[in-house]
């Protein structure tokens, strides 16, 4: 019962300083007299929502999907590199000091390239998430993979336990809080990585649209776009938080 | 005169590193008996954690016989060892009733026979009521129960411990000898426990084998004529003293 109440009323406080932010900025344009163009009010920024010139729900599914395909590659990839890496000792000491020294390159500088050689669009922005946020995931599995009690080794050893079975009992699920702390990282990264990909070259998506409206001085848009990117990556979060909930166990979990 | 259940002569390990010898464990000779708690004791760099290992068959030797079983008590190292380390090491994912049967599943038994069988040996360690909770639920002590429950699940003969209660306090550390000493009893198996711990090795030991560092090797091996079952207050008698000042002696420290 009181646990209860306790989780309700964080809720509870995170809700209302969420509201207090949207009414300050309300207060803030209205009581200051700023113009429009500088900072719309909520109200406005809500109201833009209505030019449907705009095409509101096919730029957010773009620009969505292009952060989920990234993301969800760099999950599938970044995990099985990782894996290649624990079973292959000399593949990791042969490939992972050229996958750092590739994660030196800042990924945005490698845009303009992108664009050279795989045009513009949907697929090479979803590239763009998937450079930026397969790093970290290879980095934190093939260290939770590592991460393994030599006496628990020698507990399944002691019973000529196989490889697989070290790998699927204890490996395995112990890797999983470093997989999805690198998860949670990867998934901020992947909106940021999907939305310099649009702002680089794009025919769709909100940050060709915020692009787009910048001309015209559509500051209203321009918010709306942010807040839209921020609800996908908030979407994105909160499945990853999810599924963590789901598959590791409370006091496993890395804060 | 039947043959012991573990028979070690002479054995000798050196471990190589950089080029240069060490040597971990030289001129031990014992034998256990089937049913037998035997203490080790020694100084850290003694290489007790060692022997254990190269009891366990996870470590090589370079010298010496080591024999484990008999006609009347046959071994099979790939299902009669049990091991319990200074940590419990559960896996914190897992049920404690689902820790206590990992070796099962590592070596195929059929699992609804393992299960109730779990169910039991957590009863006979202490831990009835605790089957579903997860390890982070449970104190240092407990956890260590399960990892003792743990170690008895597939049914081995022998029962290797390197330091089980080395982590623990002082009072809890007391209990659980007095606990290690009745599930020994209840399910006779033969335990060797390697300690740093003098009255600990005395107070648990059918028989104690000393080892000193530096270099390291054996310095005794003697039984401890101790009734059982063993109160706490054995620890005051006479007879227990002479023990630890034999071993207190061997190590230098009187």
């Amino acid at each position: 019962m009181g646990r209860n109440q306790e989780s309700l009323q964080r809720y509870a406080l995170a809700v209302i300083s969420h509201l207090l932010l949207v009414l300050a900025w309300y207060f803030f344009v209205v009581l200051g007299n700023v113009p429009k163009f500088v900072l719309p009010s909520p109200y406005a920024t809500v109201q833009a929502l209505l030019v449907s010139n705009y095409r509101w729900v096919e730029n957010t599914l773009v620009t969505g999907a292009e952060i989920f395909g990234g993301y969800i590659l760099a999950v599938v990839v970044g995990i099985g590199i990782a894996l290649l890496f624990s079973w292959f000792r000399r593949l990791e000491m042969f490939v992972m000091p050229l996958l750092v020294s590739l994660n030196m390159i800042p990924k945005v500088a490698l845009g303009p390239l992108i664009i050279v050689w795989f045009r513009y669009g949907v697929g090479p922005n979803m590239m763009m998430a998937f450079a930026i946020c397969f790093f970290p995931i290879v980095l934190t599995t093939a260290r939770g993979l590592r991460e393994v009690e030599p006496d628990l080794l020698d507990l399944v050893r002691s019973l000529k336990g196989s490889r697989w079975q070290i790998f699927t009992k204890i490996q395995l699920p112990g890797a999983l809080p470093y997989i999805f702390s690198g998860m949670k990282v990867a998934a901020i990264l992947a909106v940021a990585g999907a939305i310099v990909g649009e702002f680089l070259g794009s025919d769709r998506g909100l940050g060709y649209l915020m692009l787009q409206v910048q001309v015209t001085l559509d500051t209203a848009a321009m918010f709306m776009a942010v807040i839209l990117i921020t609800v996908l990556g908030a979407i994105l979060y909160g499945i990853v938080l999810g599924l963590e909930r789901l598959l590791v166990v409370r006091d496993a979990r890395i804060q | 005169m039947s043959e012991p259940f573990i028979h070690l002569a002479g054995v000798k390990k050196i471990y190589r590193t950089r080029g240069v010898d060490f040597l971990a464990v030289s001129e031990v000779t014992f034998d256990v008996d089937a049913g037998e708690l035997v203490s080790l004791v020694g100084p850290s760099g003694c290489g007790k954690t060692t022997l254990l290992k190269i009891l366990a068959g996870l470590h090589s030797y370079e010298a010496g016989e080591v024999r484990i079983g008999s006609p009347t008590q046959p071994f099979d190292p790939s299902r009669d060892i049990g091991m319990v380390f200074q940590q419990p090491l559960l896996l914190k994912w897992r049920r404690v009733i689902d820790n206590v049967l990992l070796p099962a599943e590592i070596l195929g038994l059929p699992m609804a026979e393992s299960r109730s069988r779990a169910r039991d040996l957590l009863q006979l360690v202490g831990l009835k009521g605790a089957e579903d909770k997860f390890p982070y639920e449970l104190s240092g002590g407990m956890q260590q129960r399960a990892a003792i429950a743990r170690a008895l699940i597939h049914d081995p003969k022998l029962i290797l411990m390197d330091e089980p209660f080395g982590a623990l306090d002082a009072l809890t550390r007391e209990k659980m000898n007095l606990e290690l000493l009745r599930i020994w009893q209840e399910a006779r198996k033969t335990i060797v426990f390697v300690t740093h711990g003098i009255t600990e090795a005395v107070f648990l030991g059918t028989g104690v084998v000393v080892l000193t560092a530096g270099p390291a090797r054996m310095a005794d091996n003697f039984r401890v004529e101790l009734p059982h079952p063993r109160p706490l207050e054995i620890k005051t008698t006479e007879k227990f003293g002479e023990y630890s000042r034999r071993i207190y002696r061997l190590l230098g420290m009187e």
